[in-house]
């Protein structure tokens, strides 16, 4: 994360908070690593929502206390998890057969570049271990791929780029990015502004972003907490 | 009568020669047939071509191959482990990337008697396009790359020709087995165990439970036994993970 975005705009809690609420009553949902991961919690009282992962459960839940792990629940990153009631189990291969055959509404990733085409790199940098997991079954299948990230990478680069400068993910895949500094969507020749942070105005997100963003009718963002 | 089940897992093992090919099931270590990998490299097995969905964490299952250096190709979706990752680098492994529900699903075709079927995932990627590696010289230079895969449109969309996925032997672990092979899994063990069964000519199972004939409802097997030669008792005890909290090791 870059000094700018510790200063301004949402905290990664704020924006798994953020994106939770756009996530529809009775959606089915897989979450990548990362800040994703922290949506479940925060998903709005009253909405049912199911979340999936790709070693096969449908229905996971939260992080366990010591007492409740059991060796044979976890989510995609190897942490320990909850099935909650009404679960269900299944192997890898029906596993991405509900990712492949187009029956998840929403897959939420972290990125590390998105495109205004809704081009997405995620999996691997140079000097980076090599693994792509379940990334690029998810973006091909999922009916909508949200990327929630940090604006700016380490070294304050922009992350919603022009063009990906690292090995694609998927192409054309994009439906919604999520940043601290506001909610985007990818518009084909540039990210359309939907929302922005709160204390972040159109010209920060200018200064601090390498692709186009317009900004049309945006509305004031409410307290995300 | 049939009885697959055998008592000695070296023994059992010992068919397997150098330079087999392996579906090893298991998501991490969940799932994962812990003493039928120990006992591979007890029995000095090498120059081996290992399928599964990670290149294991050191230095149990998978990884404990990986780190002794008897893995000659890996293919998987999810090799980061370091010691892997050094073994691809210096030139020691060929690595085969394969995106984690096309690996699934190319096992699962080998046992279905699909030769290959076309998929949308990976399309337009260096996983696709031969741009990604394959192998590594000791200097670090790469001297051959993944195989361009061929495209072919359907509705518009871009899809790529992915090929079943053959194997010699299979190892794998179920909650419980009976001596016909019926198995049965716990939750989210079940993972890649099915399709690395189906994909193999000759599968062992390790069971943490050995049932008797019809304990498993006909209902509730879930890996029927006509995909299983061999059956053993885990000795292993159920491993968890290393990055989990509270894990000992």
């Amino acid at each position: 994360m870059s000094e700018n975005e510790t200063q301004i705009g949402w905290s990664r809690d704020d924006l798994a908070a953020r994106a939770a609420q756009d996530v529809p009553d009775g959606s089915y949902v897989n979450l990548g690593i990362g800040i994703p991961m922290m949506i479940p919690a925060r998903i709005p009282e009253g909405r049912e929502v199911w979340f999936h992962t790709e070693n096969g459960i449908l229905g996971l839940g939260g992080v366990p206390e010591p007492d409740e792990v059991d060796l044979d629940v976890t989510n995609a990153g190897k942490e320990y998890a909850k099935v909650v009631v009404g679960a269900s189990t299944f192997d890898s291969s029906l596993s991405f057969a509900i990712v492949r055959g187009g029956h998840l509404d929403i897959a939420v990733l972290g990125g590390m570049e998105a495109t205004p085409s809704g081009d997405l790199a995620n999996w691997t940098a140079p000097g980076r271990t090599p693994g792509v997991g379940g990334a690029m079954d998810l973006v091909s299948g999922a009916k909508q791929v949200w990327v929630v990230m940090d604006h700016s990478d380490r070294r304050g680069r922009s992350k919603l780029m022009r063009r990906c400068t690292l090995p694609l993910t998927g192409a054309r895949c994009v439906t919604r990015v999520y940043t601290a500094l506001g909610v985007f969507r990818p518009a084909g020749s540039h990210f359309e502004c939907l929302e922005l942070a709160p204390g972040v105005d159109a010209e920060t997100v200018r200064e601090l972003t390498d692709a186009e963003v317009t900004f049309v009718d945006v509305p004031a963002a409410e307290s995300a907490s | 009568m049939i009885d697959k089940i055998s008592t000695d897992v070296l023994d059992m093992l010992s068919v397997v020669p150098d330079g087999a090919s392996i579906a090893v099931g298991g998501f991490g270590l969940t799932g994962a047939p812990i003493m039928l990998c120990d006992a591979l490299c007890d029995l000095g097995r090498t120059d081996l071509h290992i399928v599964a969905n990670n290149a294991g964490i050191d230095p149990t299952g998978v990884g404990r191959l990986a780190q002794e250096g008897r893995i000659r190709k890996f293919t998987g979706s999810f090799p980061s482990n370091k010691s892997f990752f050094a073994l691809f680098h210096d030139g020691h492994v060929e690595l085969e990337l394969v995106p984690q529900g096309t690996l699934a699903e190319r096992m699962r075709a080998a046992g279905a008697g699909i030769p290959a079927f076309y998929t949308p995932t990976g399309a337009g990627t260096d996983l696709a396009t031969g741009t990604y590696p394959a192998r590594y010289d000791s200097e670090g230079n790469v001297i051959e790359w993944l195989a361009p895969k061929d495209v072919r449109v359907f509705n518009g969309r871009s899809c790529v020709l992915e090929h079943a996925l053959h194997v010699d032997f299979a190892l794998v672990k179920a909650h419980r087995a009976d001596r016909l092979g019926n198995a049965a899994f716990r939750l989210g063990s079940r993972n890649f165990n099915p399709a690395a069964a189906m994909a193999a000519k000759v599968t062992f199972l390790e069971a943490q439970n050995i049932v008797e004939v019809g304990e498993i409802e006909p209902d509730s097997v879930h890996l029927p036994g006509i995909f299983v030669q061999h059956v053993i008792a885990s000795t292993g005890g159920w491993v968890g993970n290393a990055n989990a909290p509270g894990a000992s090791w």
